[in-house]
């Protein structure tokens, strides 16, 4: 199979992703679509990776799951906090500031 | 066969000395005794910081871009960004240690009786301390990275304990959390955009190191879409943290929700790390491949800063104002990166330490203006303050006459250099516009100073607290560089010219 392929797929990916950030309401399931681009990421640097036959992509790669993870965590942080003095995880609610 | 890499430990000390201070902290908070706390940690920040800028001071003069093989350069544009950060952080330290700024309990639900009795007790957690200590880090990192791996874990060292720091807020804690939740989901967002792009220069030229991309550019090694798309998805990712237009959306809200002492640090701090780090990819990687990019962030430019100077006049929050002014400044410091001649290097570097003292000054005022319900950000209610505490208010207007640019304050030398420097490099559209800009900028600044001085005070509750010591010598400190840098700019000048450097 061409492995142009993977890139596409990459790149669409991360273009449902960066969608979602901006269509979905719930906050849990927007941060969702943002380790869909991350992941997205990781593809097209594991791709290039093989294409260009050296190993640099697929480090990347890990160093970004890493990174993710503490994302996660420090995001959950902030969304659960929000939630519990809320109890709602909707970014709509989230407007007390001004516009 | 694995050959372990050789590591400069003597050049990455500064950056060791502050993770270890930060581990430190996280020890403090989990073994000393509640009353003790505050303290302990504040000194042990304040010596992490110190000891990492005597370190640096030790090594400044050495040069090396094999430091951690080759993913770290200690330049001079290095040295010269990593003290700003330690001496901005220092002083920011002092105002986030000063009473009553941040909450008890950060897991206590507003308004409930868990809240109120961590805070009848007075027992304040402090592991604000040691976040402040890893943002400080990853800050340190930034500018120094120089591949992409080592740029977006850097990039996310300094962001990750922000967008927590920035849901701190004693007062206002609805408030507060929500631009915390905004922060992170936007710079979380805007980082998958960077790695994106990182993945797309990786693709074109094969390596992440910026100097191989580099490389690759100037031999078109490789596929112009990938590059283009690489150079875009990156920029993205790094004009979000400068708060450039048109990613500047969260800077306002961001700015108004966060605690006040952590709303300065950031808006000092990162802006020095994010512009560095920018300044290194463009003026090391990318300079070759100057069609692609130059027209793109001239427009970018003088958006932001019209956007930025215009905005500024509706608001009516003081922190709101003071964020669409930092708006404001990333377009004029992005006249120094199309600038991309070593003069345009060396009048952001001293741009970069007028902005953050002035920015830190003017958050440091609005710390002190209160009633009883805490900090008072509405500007109506600022009228007249100059009668009641002509000096902090005269302090405030001096900030402000500095980001203004007005002769004598180190926004004028910093503004002028910045111009002349993007002159040098040919680029007078952008010169005209900026200069524009601050005209339109100056206009409203000076309305904020009439109605401080020139305005009758109305018969409101609003005072304006005596500053600890703490206090004064951060708002000491930010006047005096001020006025300096105005008066005598040759001192910072020449040192910014001779550090303005980056190793290839």
């Amino acid at each position: 199979m061409d492995i142009s392929n993977y890139i596409y797929l990459s790149a669409i990916l991360f273009v449902i992703g960066a969608i979602g950030v901006v269509v979905r309401r719930n906050a849990i399931v927007v941060f969702m679509c943002v380790e869909l681009m991350l992941n997205a990421a990781n593809l097209a640097f594991v791709t290039f990776s093989r294409i260009h036959g050296n190993l640099g992509g697929q480090i990347a790669s890990f160093f970004t799951m890493v990174v993710a993870a503490c994302e996660v965590v420090v995001g959950l942080a902030i969304i659960v906090t929000m939630y519990r003095s809320r109890r709602s995880a909707s970014v709509d609610d989230a407007s007390l500031l001004k516009r | 066969m694995f050959t372990p890499p050789h590591l400069n430990y003597a050049l990455l000390a500064p950056i060791l000395i502050i993770l270890a201070g930060a581990l430190i902290g996280v020890g403090v908070e989990a073994f000393v005794r509640k009353s003790q706390r505050a303290t302990v940690q504040l000194w042990v920040a304040l010596i992490t910081v110190v000891a990492a800028l005597i370190e640096l001071l030790t090594v400044r003069n050495q040069r090396s871009t094999l430091v951690a093989i080759d993913s770290f350069t200690f330049d001079g544009a290095t040295v010269f960004m990593q003290a700003t950060i330690l001496v901005l952080a220092f002083f920011a330290l002092l105002l986030i240690s000063d009473r009553g700024n941040f909450v008890a309990q950060a897991s206590a639900i507003p308004g409930s009786e868990d809240e109120r009795t961590a805070d009848s007790d007075g027992k304040t957690q402090t592991e604000v301390f040691p976040l402040t200590l890893f943002a400080i880090s990853g800050m340190m990192l930034f500018p120094a990275a120089t591949d992409l791996i080592t740029l977006f874990v850097a990039l996310e060292i300094l962001s990750l304990p922000l967008y927590l720091m920035a849901g701190l807020s004693r007062r206002r804690r609805l408030l507060s959390q929500e631009a915390a939740l905004k922060y992170f989901l936007l710079g979380a967002y805007s980082s998958a955009f960077f790695l994106f792009g990182g993945a797309f220069l990786y693709g074109y030229s094969g390596t992440l190191t910026l100097n191989g991309i580099a490389a690759a550019i100037s031999a078109s090694a490789g596929n112009d879409i990938f590059l283009l798309l690489g150079i875009v998805f990156l920029m993205v990712g790094l004009l979000f943290k400068i708060g450039a237009v048109p990613f500047h959306s969260w800077t306002p809200d961001v700015y108004q929700g966060a605690p006040t002492p952590i709303t300065g640090f950031m808006a000092a701090c990162t802006k020095v790390a994010a512009v560095g780090a920018m300044l290194r990819i463009f003026y090391v990687a990318l300079s070759a491949d100057l069609i692609e990019w130059r027209p793109i962030v001239t427009v970018i430019s003088i958006i932001t800063m019209l956007v930025g100077a215009i905005a500024a006049m509706t608001q009516r929050d003081v922190k709101r104002t003071l964020a669409f002014s930092s708006i404001a400044h990333a377009g004029f410091l992005l006249i120094g990166i199309v600038a991309l001649n070593q003069s345009g290097l060396k009048a952001t570097l001293f741009y970069l330490v007028a902005y953050g003292f002035a920015t830190l000054g003017a958050f440091t005022v609005v710390t002190l203006v209160r009633d009883s319900a805490g900090e008072v950000t509405d500007m109506n209610r600022w009228v007249g303050l100059g009668k009641k505490s002509p000096l902090i208010a005269g302090a405030f207007c001096l900030f402000l006459l500095s980001f203004g640019g007005i002769p004598l304050t180190s926004g004028f030398i910093a503004k002028f250099s910045i111009f002349t420097a993007a002159y040098e490099g040919g680029n007078t559209t952008i010169v005209v516009f900026g200069v524009l800009t601050s005209a339109i900028a100056l206009f409203f600044y000076l309305r904020v100073i009439v109605l401080l001085f020139f305005t009758e005070p109305k018969s409101d509750a609003v005072s304006v607290s005596i500053p600890s010591l703490k206090v004064s010598c951060v708002l000491a400190a930010s006047v005096i560089v001020t006025i300096l840098l105005g008066v005598y700019p040759s001192i910072l000048l020449n040192t910014a010219q001779s550090f303005a450097t980056f190793l290839r």
